[in-house]
């Protein structure tokens, strides 16, 4: 029991069922799934499939921060991934032909995979600060979006494309599927080899990984290319939702969910110690989170202010000295030892 | 002045102290000796109440305490200057003393009678030190002293010493003894501990001894033989250092695995000239500062050369990584454990294995019962403890933390193994297992570059020393044509040229 309790996913899935509990108290249809033409639909369902980019996002977030960084030019990553997917269907004869799609979505993914490893250049090169590193891009990337879309916003009408964000495999939605790839394939190649620990390593303490032998420099600058080519994919999920590239709207603050995602996971903004399955958690409490402002009907402009209370109140029960509070409280409802008498009786000269 | 009866600690089902019993008088000055693990910084922590005692009596000055917290042991009087230093080197010298207790003039902290105060309590030591200057541009020394100044900025009635000479050279010592014996006329009663025997006799009147979490005695140090006093510490016979046959000759006889010629790093070392026979330990003795961590770094590919040629077995090489070195075979340890050696948070299993694991690449993953068994033969081998794989190598002792690293460097089975300050920090009896571990290596074929702040160690481990004195190898001579003195001469003196 205490195993579990103290489990670092303890908290993080207590927050999940909780947020998930209340809204099924509130209104019992969410958690209902009905089946439609062999699809299934549901608040739940939608959760899932909402999630994709922030999760593919978080993902690389997650590895990046790991190695004591962080990326803030995801969200205009996305962007650029998106402008130039729709900038080459657009472009191209026949927007529903296939092959069109998958070399829009390979360039995309291609081009988003370089500007992280422009990030990772600037990381570990020429050792700019990550957050100072990635702002660049930040900053610079949706302009260069709306460079390749010509100033507007493009719209294709494109099925296969349109399939990504919209589209059902066996009863459940594709980005669904693409979200769950992602994390397997994360989890595998940083699980499976010996990249988890090693990221760790470096992010723990670089100068001592450096002299045991460990490719820091590598292994950092992967993490930023991951980290880009994810967005990369969350951004043509957008672009695929609303069939547009919208420069100035794609993934805006996506970068502060997926470091809030990331924490909430349990993984710590110093580096080190990551938990891929924590950002999982954490990714769906926020989209639940979403969910439940849309539900109450709260109106968009003080959406932000309830989120912020919420997640106030998850991060502070999540604080490492909430958590020692919660088992202290628990412990002196169990009779202890003389130590804990004495502590209470102190008298200080 | 402070009394400590019966004082017992458990974590979970283990008693880190078992009915310890304590004295410290006002004025003296004590010592606390033990190996590692026998519960010395148990008792330090009951004492400045940064843990409870589960059983037993503390009574200063004729009052029981309980503290809650070190500030409630603060406030009682009792000051504590931990080996680490804990000040904020961005804060100026007046701010670090005064940190906590500023001076205040209608709730607004006023800066010159902060400075003014900190004046005082510097001037009090002997410390002539502009307390407005920021506290991270001075050495560490002072940065010790402004510690103790800060420690004893309150009215203090026990001062803790922990390990507070283990980053200071011989004149830094000095100057911190003057003002130990200082504050012993004061009557202030401190409690000193240190590794260093020579230390130890020099300023305790006492020390009392611990081994496994009991007390062994409590004894005057004029009476208590160096001898004795170590097997005290250890339970055992003195635990000599194995002989072994040792080469007598300035040059190596067997054949040169490493030659260094006019090696020069842009930080520290200039033209040196090192030979690394197979087999053979090279002492490397100097001062801090003097080069030798900048020649260890030349070698290992961790610092770049600028000049300078290093061949492996006749053939040159380019050591210009970490890796580089140690695909070749080189491998180095650094003389900062908690810097550049231990990865803190990862498991005692992820710490040994993670050279080997760099080396074979990110893809070709030891298998995990492979690493275990790897992991646990090595933590058997040397004796690390807790023998327990899974346990953050931060929580370790030192002597434990060097054991891993070793560990670590040796699983790469290295030709030549550089060892900076292996011994630094830890306690007699994990020092003597480290030093028959370094001859036990050679005696296996592997050549050790083993580099010390204590001449003795230096003398005792190595085959030939090479002396290094403001960046420059100024001497290489073999250890038995050497005395502790002759080689102290060497170190020190940069007027007599013995070129």
């Amino acid at each position: 029991m205490t195993a579990v309790y103290k489990h670092r996913l303890f908290w993080p899935i207590v927050s999940l069922l909780t947020l998930i509990a209340i809204n099924a108290i509130a209104r019992p249809q969410f958690i209902t799934i009905t089946m439609r033409d062999g699809e299934l639909y549901g608040a739940l369902i939608t959760i899932l499939r909402d999630s994709a980019p922030l999760m593919l996002v978080a993902l690389g977030m997650t590895i990046v921060i790991a190695t004591r960084g962080i990326d803030l030019s995801v969200g205009a990553i996305m962007a650029v991934s998106g402008a130039v997917a729709l900038t080459i269907i657009d472009g191209s004869g026949d927007p529903d032909a296939l092959a069109t799609v998958l070399i829009a979505v390979l360039v995309a993914v291609l081009v988003a995979l370089i500007l992280g490893m422009w990030n990772g250049f600037l990381v570990t090169v020429l050792g700019i600060q990550p957050i100072v590193a990635t702002l660049v891009l930040m900053l610079a990337g949706r302009g260069a979006a709306l460079l390749i879309t010509g100033g507007k916003i493009t719209t294709v009408n494109s099925a296969p494309f349109k399939w990504m964000s919209s589209g059902y495999m066996v009863a459940l939605p594709v980005a669904f599927f693409i979200a769950v790839a992602a994390i397997i394939v994360i989890g595998v190649i940083e699980r499976r080899t010996a990249l988890g620990v090693l990221t760790e390593a470096v992010g723990i303490n670089p100068e001592a990984s450096r002299l045991a032998g460990v490719r820091s420099r590598g292994i950092i600058w992967g993490a930023y290319m991951v980290s880009g080519a994810l967005a990369g994919v969350a951004g043509l999920i957008y672009a695929s939702r609303t069939s547009a590239a919208d420069a100035n709207n794609a993934g805006v603050f996506i970068e502060l969910y997926a470091i809030l995602a990331v924490v909430l996971g349990g993984t710590s903004l110093n580096g080190g110690k990551f938990s891929i399955a924590g950002t999982v958690v954490g990714v769906f409490i926020i989209q639940t989170l979403d969910s439940t402002v849309l539900f109450l009907g709260i109106p968009s402009a003080q959406s932000p202010v309830f989120f912020g209370f919420v997640v106030a109140v998850v991060v502070v029960l999540q604080s490492p000295r909430m958590r020692s509070g919660l088992a202290n409280l628990s412990g002196r409802l169990r009779p202890r030892g003389a130590g804990v008498q004495d502590r209470e009786k102190a008298e200080v000269a | 002045m402070l009394e400590v009866t019966g004082a017992t600690v458990r974590f979970g089902a283990d008693a880190a102290l078992r009915d310890v019993d304590f004295r410290l008088f006002p004025g003296e000055v004590h010592s606390l000796m033990g190996e590692n693990g026998a519960g010395k910084s148990t008792l330090i922590k009951a004492i400045t109440g940064a843990l409870a005692l589960d059983e037993g009596v503390l009574v200063l000055a004729g009052e029981t305490v309980t503290f809650r917290d070190p500030h409630a042991a603060q406030a009682a009087g009792i000051g504590t200057v931990y080996q680490e230093i804990e000040l904020l080197p961005n804060l100026s010298v007046a701010e670090n003393i005064c940190l906590g207790r500023e001076p205040r003039r209608g709730g607004v902290i006023s800066a010159r009678a902060m400075n003014t105060r900190a004046h005082e309590i510097l001037l009090d030591l002997g410390l002539d030190l502009d307390p407005a200057s920021t506290l991270g541009t001075h050495s560490l020394a002072v940065q010790q002293l402004v510690a103790i100044a800060r420690a004893i900025s309150a009215d203090v009635r026990v001062l803790v010493l922990d390990e507070p000479t283990s980053s200071l050279d011989l004149d830094e010592v000095a100057e911190l003894f003057r003002i130990i014996r200082e504050l012993k006329t004061r009557g202030v009663a401190i409690l000193f501990v240190s590794h260093f025997l020579d230390q130890v006799y020099e300023i305790c009147d006492r020390v009392t001894v611990l081994r496994d979490g009991e007390l062994v005695g409590e004894y005057l140090t004029r009476e208590l033989l160096r001898i004795d006093l170590v097997q005290k510490m250890l339970g055992r016979g003195a635990s000599e250092l194995k002989s072994r046959d040792r080469l007598a000759d300035d040059e190596p006889d067997a054949a040169v695995v490493l030659r260094a010629r006019g090696v020069s790093s842009a930080r520290g070392i200039t033209e040196a000239d090192v030979d690394l026979g197979e087999g053979e330990v090279l002492g490397v003795a100097g001062l801090l500062g003097s080069g030798r961590t900048s020649l260890a770094r030349a070698l290992t590919g961790v610092n770049r050369l600028e000049s300078g040629v290093i061949r492996i077995e006749s053939r040159p090489v380019r050591l210009d990584s970490p890796r580089r070195a140690m695909s070749l075979g080189v491998v180095y340890s650094s003389e900062d454990r908690r810097r550049d050696g231990i990865v803190a948070e990862l498991s005692v299993l992820d710490n040994i294995t993670l050279a080997l694991q760099s080396e074979r690449g990110v893809l070709r993953q030891i298998p995990a019962a492979r690493r275990r068994e790897l992991a646990a033969s090595w933590v058997e081998a040397l004796d690390i403890r807790p023998p327990d794989l899974d346990r953050p190598a931060g929580t370790l002792s030192g002597g434990n933390q060097q054991k891993v690293l070793l560990a670590r460097l040796l699983a790469l089975s290295p030709r030549v193994l550089v060892l900076d300050e292996p011994t630094r920090g830890i306690d007699v009896g994990a020092k003597v297992e480290i030093q028959n571990l370094v001859g036990e290596l050679a005696d296996n074929g592997m050549s050790v570059v083993f580099i010390s702040a204590e001449l003795e160690e230096v003398l005792r481990v190595g085959d030939r020393v090479a002396v290094v004195r403001d960046g420059r190898v100024v001497r290489i001579a073999a250890a038995v044509e050497l005395t502790a003195d002759s080689l102290l001469a060497l170190v020190a003196q940069p007027d007599e040229d013995e070129e």
